[in-house]
């Protein structure tokens, strides 16, 4: 069985189901409060949910036992105080290599770490005190740290993704960073800015392939791109057949270096899929190429928005299921590394992340 | 001393209560001191800066007042959320 731990606008969903057979809501929590990302770390089995309520600001809650009532939240999970800046939401959380090791990533581009399975959280140092931080643009949703890419066996090694500052890279567990941006072209931006490096990079969700973690794959705003050097720099590979560069999820076979999936958008200025007609694209070559893949969902008329943690996966190769929700409350599932497509679940409020389990 | 209301989800943080009898010179004096009462409040009325939550509001004895607001013996401080949504 396959669970699909839903983050939403309006509380926490678990689905319970198999690709074939369909999925069923097996519980509900926060009731009314935006769920921005929520996962289940497949190490311990504990849930953790980042909630970002509109009175109380954002906070990260974990349960080892019933989700329909037993959570606390995490200690940490908040700026310095005294500062001149507040915590603005919680955008992601990644397992890390070590055991016990989490990552939470937040507006204004703020990397959290946990040692303790996500009870108590501590600010990185390294990131948060980047020289040019205050020159950092935050995009439209805020200035959001979405991507968090580990590397196999090395828990020294991180790369992570700011929206709109870019790529950045650590070698030695987050002491220090750099940036990771060469090769990315801003059409949105002047010609004359582009040496700015501080001038906003959008990256909308970046993974890694871990069977060859030198290789990482972007969907930008307005571009799709591959880097083959750890995230130093990067190549467009977004004319392969896509109908177009915009889009924000992003999701990868493990068991192909080779493989991307991404869920293109019309453009910025109108965020849905195009021609009515949802469709998810693949490469199986690096993105030299693009194939639609569409068999099983809406055809026509369907205007969904796909946002950037709303795409996930779980298994690999033959076993590989993909899964995707829309703001429309629709949620899409495929067992057969999306070759076909059958409907998880409809009515659900506007979906902001899935996890596969 | 300076009575503190709260409710819902912050009356559950506050050990239950919804009235809490409070030592400060300010809303931010009596909030802190409340926050130190009731730690799992830290963080849900107050921000990292000290600055009440955008989408809270704070009444101090029925007009609207800020972190500033002076409060004394016998006033009467309510936290509410504010009407909000979508």
């Amino acid at each position: 069985m396959t669970e699909l731990v839903v983050g939403t606008k309006k509380g926490l969903f678990l689905l319970d189901g198999e690709p074939d057979s369909g999925f069923e809501v097996a519980a509900r929590a926060f009731a009314g409060e935006p769920v921005d990302f929520a996962t289940r770390d497949p190490r311990s089995g504990r849930l953790l949910a980042t909630v970002t309520s509109p009175f109380y600001g954002p906070k990260i809650f974990y349960t080892d036992g019933d989700p329909d009532s037993d959570w606390e939240q995490a200690d940490g999970v908040a700026l310095p105080e005294g500062g001149d800046q507040a915590l603005e939401r919680i955008w992601v959380i990644a397992c890390g290599e070590s055991d016990g090791t989490l990552y939470a990533g937040g507006d204004p581009g703020v990397l959290f770490e946990s040692h303790d399975g996500g009870a108590s959280w501590e600010l990185n140092a390294g990131l948060w005190e980047q020289p040019s931080r205050p020159h950092w643009q935050p995009g439209g949703g805020g200035l959001c740290l979405h991507s968090i890419c580990t590397w196999p066996g090395d828990p020294d090694k991180l790369a992570i993704a700011v929206s709109a500052a870019g790529m950045w890279l650590t070698d030695d567990a987050g002491r220090t960073w750099r940036r990771g941006n060469e090769g990315i072209n801003p059409g949105y931006l002047p010609a004359e800015a582009l040496a700015d490096e501080n001038a906003g990079r959008c990256v909308h969700h970046v993974e890694r392939a871990r069977e060859r973690p030198d290789r990482m794959f972007m969907q930008f705003h307005g571009g799709v791109y591959r880097s083959d050097d750890a995230g130093a720099s990067w190549t467009d590979i977004g004319g392969g057949g896509l109908p177009s560069n915009f889009g924000f999820p992003l999701t990868i076979d493990p068991a192909d270096p080779d493989s991307a999936y991404v869920i293109p958008l019309v453009a910025d200025v109108d965020r849905v899929t195009p021609d009515g007609r949802v469709r998810v694209y693949e490469t199986r070559d690096a993105g030299a190429n693009w194939a639609p893949r569409g068999d099983g969902l809406p055809a026509e008329h369907a205007y969904l928005t796909v946002l950037r943690q709303a795409f996930n996966h779980i298994g690999a190769g033959e076993q590989l299921q993909l899964y995707f929700g829309a703001t429309s409350g629709d949620v899409f599932g495929s067992g057969d590394a999306g070759a076909t497509w059958a409907t998880a679940a409809t009515r659900l409020p506007p979906v902001y992340s899935i996890v596969a389990v | 001393m300076t009575v503190v209301c709260v409710r819902g989800a912050l009356r559950n943080l506050a050990g239950g209560r919804a009235e809490h009898e409070l030592q400060g010179d300010t809303v931010l004096d009596v909030l802190r001191a409340l926050e130190s009462r009731h730690p799992s409040l830290t963080g849900w009325i107050l921000d990292e800066r000290g600055v009440i939550r955008r989408h809270i509001n704070v009444f101090v004895n029925g007009e609207q007042g800020d972190e500033t607001s002076a409060v004394s013996s016998g006033d009467r401080v309510e936290v509410v959320p504010a009407i909000t949504g979508g």
